[in-house]
Order: structure tokens, then sequence, then C-alpha cells
């Protein structure tokens, strides 16, 4: 696996409380998995997807976690055409033209 | 070494807020339950010009107020003869983060600067972090928001992925988490780690922040209409936003100006629930957070929240899911404002509102909210889609939350549906006798009560009886 040089601008995952360390409030669905973190930042030294490293964060701070991304992209977008959005704006245009 | 366990550092919470807000909250207590707001207020905030000069200086506030002549008219067309309010709509996405969290995290990021400190620390997911990112950069401090963004498959709501973005393009740094109230956990040991200041949402410096908008809302309504508003509608979450608002608008002299409350109904879903997390299109502005802020306010992150919606709510109403994202269609559609979802909760409601409503009456709007990839009606809607929540075209009055959502067939299916405040009140009381474990209390107490709710101090006294607590005199 290619090796990710220290200094690269990258994600890490990290399990902040497993299951059995939850607080005791939660619904059984959420109880049942940990309690996850993701912090971005830069690369302490050379390694690989999937080892356990240590990054500097925008702020300098040091977190430890397992590295899960280089260079981490934003994904959301406007998602599928939804076509009843279109039809509100048709109707709505029609009711204020013709009355009902 | 410190110990940073889960319970160790929830221990230490008392003392890493005193040390990240800056307040004593101690002085301010003055009985068992009751405490000084109005002195809170007075000696931690700032005053409403010292407020409108920090939001100058940078650029926030003095948003547009915007007549919304076509849905007026479609108003009319559903309404008995003679009804149909004027309905204005302040523009507060021009703000420049896009929204009204600019005026709240303006003071608190003045504040932190004041005081020293090298940076702020925010949890939230929604609007309110892009706003104390952009102050922030305005104010070359360091800034961190906690965010609670995924379900255990990594599956991140867009409009809160797109937050995340939004931050990060001002320069913070963002912490994303799975779903779960811990977040706080996580939420302390940064504050404790960092030294940095809570721009706490619920501090008397974020609420006086907001004070601003319901005082610009009440001049600029005499300005151009000659009159105060009749009725201002606020988008109800976790308080803030209607108390700021009232606030100024009592600041202002609008005594007579209703203040109505409005939540997206998401009732059903359990806010802490990793499965129903993205069964939900909103992620702000819903019940989920407007019923427990209003029954129990202190829930937040610090002591005594700032944040009293029911101070000042004259009536509370929800709206439905598939009606918010009808109406962000027609507000684009009809008015050529295209803006986000969640802060047309407010329109939805004033939509219905205004029906009620005479001719020459005025209702307000008093937020809109900047829109973009993941945080767009046509991005929410086609995420609920993938998460199989059925969407059609229907009444409104069949949707349940998490899953369907229902888009009215006719404007005329829009409804605002009122909640009983007088409940919300009494569980609010006896909330308060529950948390601080008291079995009978003062009159000091009775009178903060009466004022924490807008009642009378007999109609606090018989709630008090009725669940069996005994007032001292």
């Amino acid at each position: 696996m290619e090796v990710v040089k220290k200094g690269t601008y990258v994600q890490i995952h990290q399990i902040v409380l497993n299951p059995e360390e939850r607080a005791s409030n939660l619904p059984e669905e959420t109880k049942v998995v940990p309690l996850e973190m993701w912090v971005k930042g830069y690369l302490n030294s050379d390694a690989k997807i999937g080892d356990e490293v240590e990054i500097t964060t925008l702020t300098n701070r040091q977190v430890r976690g397992t590295l899960v991304e280089v260079n981490p992209s934003y994904c959301h977008d406007f998602g599928k055409f939804v076509p009843e959005i279109l039809k509100i704006g048709q109707d709505l245009r029609r009711i204020l033209k013709d009355g009902e | 070494m410190a110990d940073y366990s889960y319970n160790a550092v929830m221990a230490r919470k008392n003392e890493i807020m005193k040390r990240a807000v800056g307040i004593d909250y101690s002085k301010f207590q003055t009985s068992r339950i009751s405490f000084d707001y109005e002195k809170m207020m007075r000696e931690t905030g700032y005053t409403l010009q010292e407020v409108q000069n920090i939001q100058r200086d940078v650029g926030v506030g003095n948003t547009p107020l915007i007549e919304l002549k076509n849905l007026t008219a479609l108003v009319r067309k559903i309404s008995p003869k003679g009804k149909g309010a004027r309905i204005f709509i302040k523009d507060e996405a021009c703000n420049p983060s896009g929204s009204f969290k600019d005026r709240r995290a303006a003071i608190s990021v003045y504040h932190a600067k004041k005081l020293g400190y090298k940076g702020v620390v925010a949890a939230t997911s929604g609007n309110y972090g892009a706003a104390v990112a952009s102050q922030a950069a305005m104010r070359n401090l360091n800034c961190i928001i906690v965010q609670e963004c995924y379900d255990s498959r990594k599956v991140g709501q867009p409009e809160i992925l797109e937050k995340q973005r939004k931050c990060e393009c001002y320069g913070a740094e963002v912490v994303q988490l799975t779903v779960g109230p811990e977040l706080f956990y996580t939420f302390l040991k940064i504050l404790e780690e960092t030294g940095y200041f809570n721009a706490s949402l619920y501090s008397p410096y974020g609420i006086a922040g907001v004070e601003t908008l319901g005082y610009e809302v009440a001049i600029q309504c005499r300005e151009q209409l000659g009159k105060d508003p009749d009725v201002v509608v606020i988008t109800h979450a976790g308080g803030g936003n209607v108390t700021g608002t009232a606030r100024g608008l009592i600041k202002a002299g609008a005594l007579n100006t209703k203040v109505v409350g409005a939540s997206v109904d998401l009732t059903g879903l359990h806010m802490a629930s990793d499965k129903d997390f993205n069964r939900k299109s909103f992620t702000t502005g819903h019940t989920g957070f407007g019923i427990p802020f209003a029954t129990w306010p202190d829930r937040s992150d610090v002591p005594r929240s700032a944040a009293r919606p029911l101070r000042y709510l004259d009536r509370y109403v929800t709206i439905k899911q598939g009606e918010v994202f009808y109406i962000t269609e027609a507000l684009a559609q009809l008015e050529g404002l295209e803006r986000g979802p969640a802060g047309n909760t407010s329109l939805t409601a004033a939509f219905y509102l205004a029906q009620e409503m005479d001719e020459d009456q005025i209702i307000v709007v008093q937020e809109t909210e900047y829109t973009g990839a993941g945080k767009h009606h046509m991005a929410q809607l086609s995420f609920a889609r993938e998460n199989g929540i059925d969407i059609r075209f229907g009444n409104p009055e069949d949707e349940r939350a998490g899953e369907s959502i229902i888009l009215p067939e006719h404007p005329s299916l829009i409804k605002a549906r009122d909640v009983d405040l007088f409940k919300l009140k009494k569980s609010y009381i006896k909330n308060c006798i529950d948390n601080y474990k008291v079995d009978e209390i003062a009159i000091k107490d009775v009178e903060f009560l009466a004022e924490d709710t807008k009642l009378s101090i007999e109609e606090v006294e018989k709630i008090l009886t009725e669940i069996n607590v005994k007032v001292v005199k």
C-alpha cells in the first residue's frame, strides 16, 4: 500500500467510547454502537491507510487515531432530482393567475 | 496526569465551564430554584447599543425586511374575504455567514477576544458553527466546532456535511461525531485541553446578540409601514431565537406585538437514536429541541440558560416537514428568494397564521438562511427518499416523521397546529421541582416561576398544589 507522507492533510478516526462505556440513558440502537469521532489535520509521520497515527490539527492539537482518508473531499451535493418540487411552482403560479 | 475518562471529565463539568464561559452563575442565584435573570443579562451581557456597535463593526445585522407580495396574494386566494395579513420576511441570509446566528456569534466571539482567550469552541451541527467560525476568522481567533454528524454507518446528514465544509472554509477545525449526547464529553475535553472560550448559544452574550433582530423588526416596520407588526413568527429550537427577538421587540417598545414560536413536528423520532438520525430532514428548529428546551431550558451547556422561551411566547405552533419544503419552493418560485429550508419553518407557520388575520395586519417572519449543496430542499428530499422515506403529495395531516414526508396537494392544506403552552408551563414547573429535588419552595421561587412562565402567582401556586409542593411563606 502507498505510503502517505508526513505533512499530508488527512482524516483520522477514533473510537471515543465503546458501547459499554456509553451513557446509560440511550436508546437501544445507540447503546450497542460505539461513539466515533473523525478529525482532520496534518500527518505527524509517514504512515499507511489503516495505521494508528498522530496528527496536528489546524488549532495545533495532537490527536491520535486510525488513518482513514488522504486529502478528504466534500462530496455532498443537491442529490437526485425530485420531480415533485418542480410541480409545486407550476401549481402555485396557476393558482395565483387563474384563481383555483 | 488528569483523568480523561467519561465519568472523571463529566465530574469536572462545572469548573471547566466556569473557566470557559467566564461567568460565575452562583452570584445570580437567589433561592433554591430562582435566580435573577435580568441581573444576569445586565451584568454579564451588553447593552443593546453596544451590541449594535459590535455587530455593525463585523457586518452583522441591518438586514432587509422584504414584503412577500405574491405569497400574501396566494394567502388571500385561500382566505375568507377580508382576511390575509401582509407577510414580511427579515432576510437574515444577508448576514456574513448566511443566517441570524451571526448575531449571536458576533457577541460571543467579541467577548472571547476581549477576555484574551486564544480561541472559541462551539458544540453545534447547525448554522451557529458557521457563524462562530466566520466571526473567529474576522477576529483572528482559533475555532473548533464539535458536530454530531454521522450515524454508525458513517452516513452524514447532507445539511451537516455542508456545515462542516462551511466551517472549514473559514479556517475552523471541525470535530465530527456519531449520534449521542456524549458529544458533551468530547466538547468538555476540548475546552479543558485548549483553554478556549465556550461560545455557548445559551450565554447572555448569545442572547443579547439576537435582541437587535427583534429591535430592527420593530423599527423597520415603523419606518416602512408606520406601525408595529401585529405578529412576529420565530422558529423555535433551543429558545434563544424566541428569547432574543422578543426581548428586542420589548426594548423597541413594541409591547402589543404577539410573539409566536414555530417548530417542525418530529414527534415520534428520538433525538439520540442512531436509526432515527437520518430519518429526519430537519436538524434544528424542530420539536425534538423545541419542547425539551421549553420545559427544561437549563439542560443546555451552561448552568443557567439565558434562553427562556416560556417567558415570551404568546403562542407556539408546529408544522410538518413536507409543508416547510413546499413553502421553501414557493419562496423561490413566487418571490425569487432561494433560501434554506430550516430557516423557512417560521414562514410556513406565517403562511397559515396570515389567513386568520385581517388584510391590514402585519405578520413578520424574522429569518431566512443561506442555501447550497446539502442544505437545500432538493438535497434533503432526495436524501430522505434514499433513506426509505415515502415522499408524495397529499394531506400533510397524514405525515408521520421518519416514515413519510407529505407535500400539500394544495396550499390550503398547510396548517399551523397549536401546542398547549399551559401544559408546557406546567411541565417546566414540575421539572424544576424534580431537578432541584425540593418538596417545598420559598415565595421567591414562586415569583421566579411566575416570571419564567408568564403566569400569575396564583396560577403557579395552583400548579404547585396539584403536584403536592408546599410554599413556605
